[in-house]
């Protein structure tokens, strides 16, 4: 949480009520009513979410939200490396989902690591006579072609659940004549009002079929722990792991990015669980806690003033061996992230900078973006739920704009209205925002770049962030006649 | 037990590197590939996507039109994120974001709710609808749905509001597409024709195409033969706009009076017969003057046969401007064919794609000597393999219907092949076979502006012709030994 309550030049709690209520005005009277309450000026100093969110889309208005499959087949499951993970159903989901949110993984592909499209690739007979026989011929074939996976799990699309099958008991009996675990997960993408109802189920099944399987072989010590909640974006947990392993901290698995099953499973005997992405992995921390007494803590590791504080937090868990190491790492590292300051502050500084991402990023990246000397001037949401909002508020600077799952049309009308020197969102915004001339950079996937966490990824974030807003390209959008 | 399987909890074992390379060598062998090719219920890596996907295409080609899903959220997100990446253009699209309840009590409500908001907010001239998975298992009844939304002024009574059934779990986004394109023609030229009257242009479809540079170069054939015409479903200018500063959220597509006006032309064109049956068929029942449905013009014998029928239909000569171009790419060939030919490729993608691939290759006297369809019909099979026995170099070439990538990877490890075509998912396998990809298909998330270079026309073969060979000429300069580098190739 940051000290003390920021203001950006031109913005007050009017100004933006102003924005909003001119963005809400051209909406039927019903749609308007559901959207209000997600779009707010920022309250800082309460402390707490200025906005209603976790609610149903609103028909029509072009979202950017994705689905509950979109929760767990791309975002918990899908970077498990060691498993094929099948998307049961028609070929669509499993297709769109292949390769497209840079979870980078180790091994190799079709060997020891799975980054690939599985489907059963249902068709009418399917939908008509079911696909539970189907599915358990294909369990048998991906368990012989791919000897050397530790696990399947099987991810249910749209049709699945309403046709009425039961892949759990397919999935148990093949579980029992295979001696793997395959895992069922109910993750429709009907189910739920965004990708988070996917992330949620994803950690009820591996808080009911995966953890506590598994004993790591090695004798344990009182500095393991797991990193939950780093997907591996562009390499981001290879980064973070480093960082932790060079303060003395044993990495036992990490939930998912480049993650093993079994490690996964062996994750109830550390002793402290770190979580970055708090929307999709809080739950099966709460439930480590409970069950196995497992503390976990948050950290953000984007920028070298949210790095700083993030290390001495996770130090004050341990003892002086580890408090020393993580002095040592910031007194060798800050001149460094320093230097990269000094070089990119000077461009940057002052700029503003509008956010929508998922149910994480905005919050915790505000900070990067201030180390380089911009203002955030607005940040949403596709998924989040109150508790992220709650955290958000003290981040962002005094009434600047909150929207939650805005439409494209709530996003360009603020954009319009606050011209903000960079945009960080996803792909379905990029293009829109570059056509108006806006510099952007897609924020789910770092636009084919990163990694951006932990002190090695910060400079590439600096970097990539000045070559957005000051590529000369920009200059050109307007021609001279 | 901590666990719902029941298993008993072990210590993890990790796989030992002899192991590991064991399974790495078995994956490349003959037996994996038979073991591969046994599968019957597992499918990886697939070669196509679903029907909504090109139902959202052929919307994008119509002017001012709103391509609305009527389905879950996500559906939509992925469709446009597809061409978002494909194309590095905005893909506006909406849905009416169906949950449980819709499983229901049906969609009915979502749709109303979705095709007021989507109007007000977007103010499209058409709102085309298409359904993803779940009203199509529910069972919604779109024809009353629409019916009802106009009725209770949801949406103004003449606003155009065409719907395809669309269910992902039949057929590929070939399929969508022109499910998406007969329904909006039928909407748009419903009461249109008039007795006795002909435009006198020629109405083009382009077929599943998913290259704008190919639009392009179907209205510069036309111009240079100085033929009226309407490109319907015209995706050029929806996914090619310029940055100038001001976000168009209907950058292109064909004018809707011209499309309504299509049905009294003189004659239609529908490229791609696997792409547009129902389209063409609907066409030859119900529009006037002469209907003609035409292969995808790539290589030179597919693109005299569309310049031919297009002088054919209207009574003129070939211009020389044409016969030029067709020159130069004949030079193009002859100049270059000393690096294709002989070579093996594998090619995969949908239909029309592949036929067009097949035939430029055959010309160059390349051999395509795996060609991997990953849906098609038998009549594709019987098309392709005709094509293969007209040339000597079809000989011992070897057509897979109805099989993926995963299949196309053993047979790259087992039978070798100097180069791939296909789209951007064919790389994994590639480059485990340590050959070249030439990305000619959809999609192409990997390279940039690959999609304003045309492959079809003769301009399209000049475009392939100088991808294949320049860089089959890198891989000799990258590879060569110091001795054999040398200045000219």
């Amino acid at each position: 949480m940051s000290d003390k309550i920021r203001k950006v030049d031109g913005i007050t709690k009017e100004s933006t009520q102003a924005m909003i209520d001119d963005a809400l005005a051209v909406y039927p009277e019903k749609a308007r009513k559901k959207r209000a309450p997600h779009l707010a000026p920022n309250d800082a100093a309460s402390g707490c979410a200025s906005v209603k969110s976790n609610k149903k889309t609103v028909p029509g208005v072009m979202s950017a939200r994705g689905c509950a499959y979109a929760g767990a087949k791309g975002v918990v499951w899908g970077p498990i490396r060691d498993m094929v993970h099948v998307s049961h159903g028609p070929v669509g989901c499993g297709w769109y989902s292949w390769g497209t949110r840079r979870n980078l993984m180790s091994g190799i592909t079709g060997v020891t690591s799975f980054p690939m499209q599985f489907t059963s690739d249902f068709q009418e007979k399917d939908i008509v006579y079911g696909g539970d026989k189907k599915l358990k011929t294909l369990l048998e074939e991906a368990h012989d072609l791919f000897p050397l996976a530790k696990g399947i799990s099987v991810l249910s699309e749209c049709p699945v659940g309403l046709i009425g099958d039961d892949i759990n008991s397919v999935t148990k009996q093949s579980s029992k004549e295979l001696d793997l675990p395959i895992i069922p997960c109910n993750c429709e993408g009907f189910r739920g009002v965004s990708q988070s109802l996917g992330h949620h189920i994803s950690n009820d099944s591996i808080r009911d079929y995966i953890i506590e399987t598994r004993e790591f072989a090695e004798p344990s010590s009182p500095y393991d722990i797991a990193l939950i909640g780093d997907y591996n974006i562009g390499g981001d947990v290879w980064s973070a792991k480093s960082l932790l392993e060079e303060i003395g901290l044993n990495v036992k698995s990490v939930w998912t990015g480049d993650g093993e099953l079994e490690k996964i499973a062996a994750t109830h005997t550390v002793k402290l669980n770190l979580i970055h992405c708090y929307r999709s992995m809080n739950y099966m921390c709460k439930v480590m806690e409970e069950k196995y007494g497992i503390p976990w803590l948050e950290f953000n590791f984007f920028g070298p003033t949210k790095i700083r504080e993030s290390l001495r937090a996770i130090a004050e868990r341990f003892d002086d061996v580890i408090k020393e190491k993580v002095e040592l790492a910031i007194a060798k590292y800050e001149p460094i992230m320093q230097a990269i300051i000094d070089e990119y502050k000077p461009r940057l500084d002052k700029k503003k900078v509008m956010l929508l991402v998922g149910g994480l990023r905005p919050r915790h990246t505000i900070g990067a973006y201030e180390d380089l000397g911009m203002d955030c001037v607005g940040a949403g949401y596709e998924f989040a739920h109150g508790d992220d909002y709650d955290r958000t508020a003290p981040e962002m600077p005094e009434a600047t704009v909150v929207y939650d799952d805005p439409s494209e049309y709530e996003f360009e009308k603020f954009a319009h209205a606050l011209k903000p020197d960079l945009i960080g969102s996803g792909i379905k915004e990029k293009y829109v925002f570059q056509k108006m001339g806006i510099p952007f950079r897609q924020m789910h996937s770092w636009d084919y770049s990163g990694p951006y966490h932990g002190y090695q990824g910060f400079e590439i974030f600096a970097r990539d962030v000045d070559m957005a807003v000051n590529s000369p390209t920009w200059k050109l959008v307007k021609a001279p006649f | 037990m901590a666990n719902l399987l029941g298993l008993e909890v072990k210590t993890i074992v990790e796989t030992t590197p002899e192991e590991i390379e064991r399974v790495k060598n078995w994956i490349n062998s003959e037996e994996y590939k038979e073991k591969n090719f046994a599968r019957q219920a597992l499918v990886i890596n697939t070669a196509h996507a679903c029907q909504p996907l090109g139902a959202q295409l052929a919307a994008h080609g119509f002017e001012g039109t709103l391509p609305f899903v009527h389905g879950s959220q996500g559906c939509a997100s992925y469709y446009r994120s597809t061409l978002n990446r494909h194309f590095r253009e905005p893909a506006p699209a909406v849905s009416d974001a169906m949950t449980e309840d819709g499983a229901v009590f049906g969609g009915q409500n979502n749709l109303h709710e979705g095709l007021e908001n989507a109007h007000a907010l977007y103010k499209p001239k058409m709102i085309a609808v298409f359904t993803s998975c779940m009203p199509e298992v529910i069972g919604d009844d779109l024809t009353a749905f629409i019916k009802n939304a106009k009725q209770k002024a949801f949406v103004p009574k003449e606003l155009p509001v065409p719907f395809a059934n669309t269910p992902s779990f039949n057929g590929t986004h070939i399929h969508g597409y022109d499910s998406m394109l007969v329904s909006i023609l039928q909407t748009l030229t419903e009461d249109k024709q008039v007795e006795g009257r002909c435009t006198g242009k020629l109405n083009l479809i382009a077929g599943c195409d998913f290259n704008t540079g190919d639009y392009r170069e179907y209205r510069r054939i036309l111009k240079e033969f100085g033929i009226p015409y309407t490109l319907l479903a015209d995706i050029g200018d929806t996914f090619e706009s310029p940055c100038d500063g001001t976000y168009h959220i209907y950058a292109g597509g064909t004018k809707l009076d011209e499309a309504a006006d299509s049905i009294n032309g003189k004659a239609t064109i529908a490229i791609g017969p696997y792409a547009t049956p129902k389209t063409f068929s609907w066409i030859k029942d119900n529009y006037s003057g002469k209907h003609v449905s035409m292969p995808m013009p790539m290589g030179i014998e597919k693109t005299d046969a569309l310049i031919m029928k297009i002088a054919e239909l209207f009574g003129k000569d070939v211009p020389a401007s044409l016969k030029n171009e067709r020159g130069r790419a004949v030079d193009a060939m002859t100049d270059s064919q000393q690096y294709m030919h002989g070579k093996k490729f594998a090619v995969y993608g949908d239909p029309d794609y592949l036929m067009g691939y097949v035939s430029f290759l055959l010309e160059m006297g390349a051999r395509p000597h795996h060609i991997l369809c990953s849906r098609g019909s038998k009549k594709v099979e019987k098309e392709l393999q005709t094509l293969l026995d007209g040339s000597m170099y079809g000989k011992g070439c070897k057509i897979y219907m109805n099989k993926d990538l995963w299949h196309l990877r053993s047979l790259l490890m087992t039978d070798k092949v100097d180069a791939v075509i296909g789209d951007s998912h064919g790389k994994f396998a590639a480059r485990d076979a340590g050959v070249p990809l030439f990305r000619f298909g959809f999609p192409i998330f990997d390279r940039v502006n690959k999609h304003r270079y045309p492959i079809i026309g003769y301009q399209g073969v000049v475009n392939m012709v100088t991808e294949i060979c320049n860089k089959f000429i890198d891989i000799k300069d990258e590879t060569c030994e110091d001795r054999f580098f040398e200045l000219m190739r």
